[in-house]
């Protein structure tokens, strides 16, 4: 572990050297995916496939994801690695969503209502969890799966108990619990992906949704380049250093906690605006893999995350998932474009587990 | 990095005969807390006893090897192998092989063995590749292993095989398709090896419990050369390795090539293990059987008491009875306390989950709490 923080020598690099770096730095998993997405549209263009409807839906599945591939920069930041206990922010988020269908809110006041809940409640839970993982310095990965693994099925218990009336959410000639999937049509499906969106040619901008994401980047960059997120970068870095300069570790280790939960709270609230639909049950148990994966597509490492990497990353794995599936089904005519996403998402997760330099301090 | 085993050492050299029995419970606090679950959940869920008792027995033959092929990398100090997902997918690999040639019987069930064995050495080779770039996060990568094998394993089966390797059987395809179908058939094996003897004890009026001996015997057969090969030198190099990387090292053991060697090792069990599950159940569902095979084994070992980084195989034998006991019996002990089969079903799912969170989060506390108390 001290081997690594040393600085190893440099000097005397030849271009050749440099070139070889870079691409390194930037990793050949990215350059195949770069690549793949480049194939993709080209047969999608070469297919006659409508590219101004395609482009529409990556802008609005960038927009639909981002916040939660958000949530991964305040727990990277401070060093404890990509957060994939998610799904305990997002179990935050369904439940102030849920509620805002109980109290029989619609429109907007339903969707800032449940926005409003959601991040109180995934920061108190960010806040509790994040309590817990100071104690598991070092393994929080690990631990961190199988805690959201937990607190989903537990939370599947919750659905099958919960005492809620709403005639659109339990099951229509009675059996206990919440339905699978709770239809938002007739509450805030859309809100934000309609409000002030515009066309161009055949392609629909959600002006929305990107507002309300651009939004979030803006203040998380904000917090960032604050006091508390310079301490916490501080931190996530070099926790040692951070200790002898009078930080209190664990306390930016909590507060990059609770910051990635509420964001992963509000993040699917959106989500669930721009699909139409909540889902509940096990829906959650893989939410974190495809947000871990995206920001390390987009050139994050298990120890460094930017605003940048996010929409980098979300707009390429987006444009991959959006794009391959029409040329798959036009192709080879299968579901073929899920396969690629457990591919393509996994791929780049075990490749930054393998970086030498990604190992998160254990101090 | 400290070593897991410094703690043990420490704790063990108490002299206080009187915190020895605090010290017993607190050691085996899981499996009884488990024990207890079980027996009150198997009141409640209303079964007979000799039904439970085979119910039990079946899935003790079934579950076995897939359990056992985790000790290995635990006590070479590469936690809880989730890769042995791969090693499923080598059994499954093999499957496909010999029912496509129709091979059945005995015979089939040998040969769908041998083929596995050089493929799961192949993964277990991968794997344990990868794993050396990743030390300390060996869990984490085969966890995602795990998914992403699965991702290339789906991509075989549904747009390789069919397409650019024939597939004779026509019922294994997609009616009008490529790739494999969600289920395959494998009556041709079903129950090959529990069949070639099996004892029917009665007891009274209810249904006789069945024994399957060779099985069983099987089982034992590898308990015994789990033991001898710990007392071989490849087996006392995994436990150095598993108690110090640096140390074994310096002693001229190559550590790398012997962390490899404990995921090959438990990679061609999990194969095996693969296949006597399926052989058991007579069909195999192409794109699910493998896929909670790490989770379910690593929360039955842990069950069982085993640790990230301690686990016998008594704890392993121990831990399937006790999971798969609360398997049989939660979602009827949900019902009849709770009114609801579901609960019970989502109950024993966050049992598997929750249980595997826990002993990690233990695991990481000591190793925290010790790192602190030696510093």
């Amino acid at each position: 572990m001290l081997l690594n923080a040393l600085p190893s020598p440099e000097g005397g690099e030849s271009f050749g050297d440099r070139l070889g770096a870079a691409v390194r730095d930037f990793g050949i998993p990215r350059i195949i995916i770069l690549g793949f997405l480049g194939v993709l549209l080209a047969t999608a263009v070469s297919l006659r496939l409508p590219m101004g409807q395609l482009f529409g839906n990556i802008l609005t599945r960038f927009g639909m994801n981002g916040i939660l591939v958000l949530a991964m920069i305040p727990s990277i930041q401070s060093g404890t690695g990509p957060n994939f206990a998610l799904p305990l922010g997002v179990t935050c988020g369904i439940v102030a969503s849920t509620l805002s269908i109980e109290l029989d809110l619609r429109g907007f006041t339903a969707f800032f209502f449940a926005v409003g809940v959601a991040i109180p409640l995934g920061a108190i839970s960010g806040y509790l969890y994040g309590v817990f993982q100071n104690k598991v310095k070092g393994q929080e990965l690990t631990v961190g799966t199988y805690f959201g693994f937990s607190v989903v099925s537990l939370m599947c218990i919750f659905w099958t108990v919960v005492p809620y009336k709403s005639p659109e959410m339990i099951w229509p000639y009675g059996g206990s619990g919440l339905r699978v999937t709770i239809t938002l049509t007739n509450r805030f499906a859309q809100v934000l992906d309609g409000f002030m969106s515009f066309k161009i040619g055949t392609m629909t901008v959600p002006t929305g949704l990107l507002l309300f994401f651009g939004m979030f980047c803006a203040l998380l960059a904000l917090f960032l380049r604050s006091k508390t997120g310079v301490a916490m970068m501080m931190v996530g870095s070099n926790p040692r250093y951070a200790e002898s300069a009078g930080l209190n570790v664990d306390k930016y280790r909590i507060i990059g906690s609770v910051v990635s939960q509420a964001l992963g709270a509000v993040g699917i609230i959106v989500y669930a605006q721009s699909f139409g639909f909540i889902q509940l049950y096990l829906a959650p148990l893989f939410m974190a893999f495809f947000a871990v994966a995206s920001v390390l597509i987009g050139g994050a490492s298990l120890r460094r995350a930017t605003v940048w990497h996010v929409l980098i990353g979300t707009f390429l794995f987006q444009a991959i998932l959006v794009v391959s599936m029409p040329v798959a089904n036009k192709v080879v005519a299968d579901n073929l474009a899920e396969v690629i996403r457990i591919i393509v998402s996994n791929g780049i997760i075990l490749y930054a587990l393998t970086r030498k330099e990604a190992g998160v301090d254990v101090r | 990095m400290t070593t897991p085993q410094q703690d043990h050492l420490g704790s063990s050299g108490d002299p206080r005969k009187r915190f020895d029995v605090m010290e017993a419970l607190r050691r085996n606090v899981v499996p009884l807390l488990f024990t207890v679950l079980c027996v009150v959940g198997a009141y409640y869920s209303g079964l007979t006893l000799p039904f439970l008792i085979n119910e039990i027995i079946v899935r003790m033959a079934r579950n076995s090897f897939l359990v056992i092929s985790l000790i290995i990398p635990i006590l070479a100090g590469m936690g809880l192998n989730f890769g042995i997902v791969l090693g499923a997918m080598a059994g499954q690999f093999a499957f496909i092989a010999t029912a496509n040639w129709e091979i059945g019987g005995f015979v089939g069930l040998i040969l769908t063995v041998i083929l596995s064995i050089p493929l799961a050495i192949l993964f277990g080779w991968l794997t344990g590749k990868l794993f050396n770039n990743s030390k300390g996060k060996e869990m984490i990568t085969g966890i995602i292993l795990g998914f992403f094998a699965n991702g290339v394993y789906q991509f075989i089966c549904l747009y390789i095989l069919g397409n650019f390797i024939p597939i004779r059987v026509a019922s294994m395809l997609i009616p009008g398709g490529i790739g494999l179908r969600n289920t395959i058939d494998l009556k041709q094996i079903h129950y090959a090896l529990d069949n070639i003897w099996k004892i029917s004890i009665s007891f009274g009026s209810g249904v006789p419990v069945t024994i399957p001996v060779v099985t069983l015997l099987v089982i034992v057969a590898l308990c015994v050369g789990m033991v001898l090969l710990f007392k071989t030198k490849l087996g006392q190099d995994f436990r150095a390795v598993g108690q110090n990387r640096h140390i074994a090292e310096v002693a001229g053991i190559p550590v790398d090539r012997v962390r490899v060697l404990a995921i090959i090792f438990s990679t061609v069990l999990a194969a095996l293990g693969q296949i006597i599950f399926l052989q058991n159940l007579g069909n195999m569902n192409t794109y699910g059987s493998h896929v909670q095979v790490g989770t379910f084994a690593v929360a039955a070992i842990l069950i069982g008491g085993a640790s990230v980084s301690k686990a016998t195989i008594g704890q392993a034998l121990m831990g399937i009875l006790l999971f798969h006991t609360l398997f049989i019996v939660s979602p009827l002990a949900g019902k009849n306390l709770l009114g609801n089969v579901q609960v019970g079903e989502f109950f024993r799912v966050f049992v598997a989950y929750g249980v595997i969170g826990v002993a990690l989060a233990l695991h990481a506390w000591q190793g925290v709490r010790r790192k602190k108390g030696g510093a």
